[in-house]
């Protein structure tokens, strides 16, 4: 296996670990996928998922099962820039149709593709907790609130500006 | 202007930072508790104050407490419920971003009142900077002892760990909450045994949540008598509102549940009333599950009462002519939202979400949308209205926990109050597909029913 967590990460998780009973490290599968997550690429291969289970002592199908479960967990690669746009009624109630819309437009993707330059990918998700400032996408860690058409056109610059810089 | 306990201080400059909220008065309640109180005192005090549960349930919180078993020599934990994930409810939220200190107070005492030596907060995955947020005010309270060992020298000792979710509706749901905490997939326990019995890692848990433990700082800090005074019957205290949809002001507001529905939507210090001049059509008081009213019954009840923004006024009338409090995501849809597409989003919402254990809900959710979409996209036929009613019937009830009645109540209350705007959508393919919907035919805002 030659995926491998660096010095700092394997802290982390062994300190994620300690949060919990002795002999209950499988408590920790949730948080320590987020970090493989970030670390290996943004999805979760079969080599991730193994390299997982070897951490906390499972099997692998202890993991597998997990990671099909929660909508979080990419199961194949995405874009640099993933943008997760709620449908849920509150947004919807909000236009979050006619964004949706727009950024299939703009990219020239549909739901669920990935644009040709790995740049962005589209992907439609359930209420995310931020109703009163619909319509909303989550973007990384971040949440973007109110958008409107030129929102949106300002978050794909700033993405591709970001893209660029760090190329 | 009704009085605040929880967003008392949300205006105050930098709140969020450790010194500033002591300056404010924060961590009184951790003094009072372990200084002057036993546990048993505390968990008296929260059952005088007659506060029940936030997240949705209106459970009492004391008799919750009182539930815990105590084995000798067995660990017990308190899970702070910050899975927020009811369409409508950003409270929560708010909370954790805004008063961080406030939830990690209540939880000190909560813990004393329960045993708890470890304490998890259970956040829902997406909330990703919130984590950052808790656990750094989680790091200061612990660098000035009140977390750690032997707090303020009572010999009760505490930590607080952040669990983040990863996206699951469904875990909001005590018992796949604490499956999901234990590193497993969020699928519900059949009860007994119940989790104050039996809870994560077969120990002794109370799971709570974030607006009921931070509730408790004031409760000790005023007495459970005082805070049982606010309010009006069974409502007592303070309750958070989200509010969303077509209204001038979305936002979090708090309210002390002895204003009238009408006032919390048109009054300026609440909604401002329906975004875009436009009129009153339907609304969702307390969380995408509770049943959906028209305007006349959501400000006044059958028997032509005002309708308040409490537990037992919002419930007047039952499921037919009522609805629930909930969680307190009050979801605003204005003269010119379809009912139909607005019920779709929400079938499709519970379909995502459904743990797939129970077949009444993994298959039923399912038929639920795809029916939803056939009406909504002019491809209905009358039949599948009724069709609609008898499986939501059959969902409700026949499942382990309550996501099955929570996808059902929504359908079941749309059809009640809306069946005319189902069967215009049948009866009109061609206008459903231009999204032309005629629906101003439907807004009667404040028309009084008659039974």
């Amino acid at each position: 296996m030659s995926l491998q967590f660096s010095e700092n990460k394997l802290k982390k998780v062994n300190e994620i670990i300690s949060h919990y009973p002795e002999g209950k490290q499988k408590s920790a599968l949730l948080p320590v996928l987020h970090l493989a997550q970030e670390e290996f690429g943004n999805w979760l291969s079969a080599d991730t998922m193994d390299y997982v289970a070897s951490l906390l002592k499972i099997e692998p199908i202890e993991v597998y099962e997990v990671a099909t479960f929660y909508s979080m967990y990419n199961l194949k690669p995405i874009g640099k820039y993933m943008f997760e746009v709620c449908q849920t009624g509150p947004c919807m109630l909000r236009g979050s149709d006619n964004i949706i819309d727009y950024i299939k437009d703009t990219l020239k993707i549909n739901v669920g593709e990935t644009t040709a330059d790995g740049l962005f990918t589209l992907k439609t998700v359930e209420c995310l907790g931020a109703c009163g400032y619909a319509p909303m996408m989550q973007l990384g860690k971040t949440y973007r609130e109110h958008l409107t058409k030129e929102k949106v056109d300002a978050i794909i610059n700033e993405c591709r500006q970001n893209a660029a810089m760090n190329n | 202007m009704g009085r605040k306990l929880l967003l008392e201080k949300d205006h105050v400059e930098n709140i969020r930072l450790y010194d500033v909220y002591r300056r404010e008065g924060g961590y009184r309640s951790v003094e009072k508790a372990l200084k002057t109180m036993t546990p048993d005192q505390v968990t008296d005090e929260v059952k005088k104050s007659g506060l029940r549960g936030r997240g949705g349930a209106g459970f009492p919180t004391g008799m919750k407490w009182s539930f815990i078993a105590k084995p000798e020599g067995v660990p017990r934990h308190l899970v702070c419920n910050a899975d927020e994930s009811e369409p409508g409810t950003f409270k929560d939220r708010y909370l954790m971003e805004f008063l961080p200190h406030l939830l990690i107070e209540g939880l000190i005492v909560s813990s004393y009142a329960l045993g708890s030596n470890v304490t998890y907060i259970y956040i829902r995955g997406e909330y990703a900077w919130i984590v950052d947020i808790l656990e750094q005010a989680i790091a200061e309270a612990k660098n000035n002892g009140w977390l750690g060992k032997n707090i303020l020298g009572s010999g009760f000792d505490c930590e607080i760990y952040v669990h983040r979710g990863a996206g699951a509706y469904i875990c909001g749901e005590e018992t796949a909450l604490i499956e999901s905490l234990e590193g497993k997939r969020g699928n519900p326990r059949i009860k007994p045994p119940f989790p104050a019995v039996k809870g994560a890692w077969d120990r002794p848990t109370v799971v709570n949540n974030v607006e009921t433990l931070a509730a408790v700082v004031p409760i000790i800090n005023i007495t459970g008598e005082e805070y049982a005074k606010i309010g009006v019957g069974k409502s007592t205290g303070t309750k958070l509102l989200s509010a969303c949809g077509n209204i001038n002001k979305p936002g979090v507001y708090e309210i002390d549940m002895t204003i009238s529905v009408e006032e919390f939507i048109y009054n300026d210090e609440y909604c401002g009333g329906i975004a875009n001049g436009k009129k009153l059509k339907a609304c969702i008081p307390g969380g995408s599950s509770v049943p959906i009213l028209p305007g006349n019954l959501l400000l006044k009840t059958v028997k032509g009462d005002t309708r308040m923004m409490n537990y037992e006024s919002l419930s007047d009338g039952g499921f037919a002519k009522g609805s629930m409090m909930g969680s307190g995501g009050f979801i605003v849809l204005d003269e010119d939202q379809c009912v139909v597409r607005h019920t779709l989003t929400l079938a499709r919402f519970y379909r995502h979400e459904s743990c797939g254990q129970c077949s009444p809900c993994r298959e039923g959710t399912g038929w639920m949308e795809k029916i939803l979409k056939n009406i909504e996209y002019g491809k209905g036929k009358i039949s599948d209205i009724d069709l609609l009613w008898d499986i939501q019937r059959k969902i409700e009830g026949n499942t382990i926990c309550p996501l099955g009645d929570a996808a059902a109540w929504p359908v079941a209350a749309a059809i009640r109050h809306f069946r005319d705007e189902f069967e215009w959508h049948v009866k009109n393919p061609v206008e459903c597909l231009n999204r032309n919907y005629g629906l101003a035919n439907y807004a009667e805002p404040l028309q009084v029913a008659t039974v």
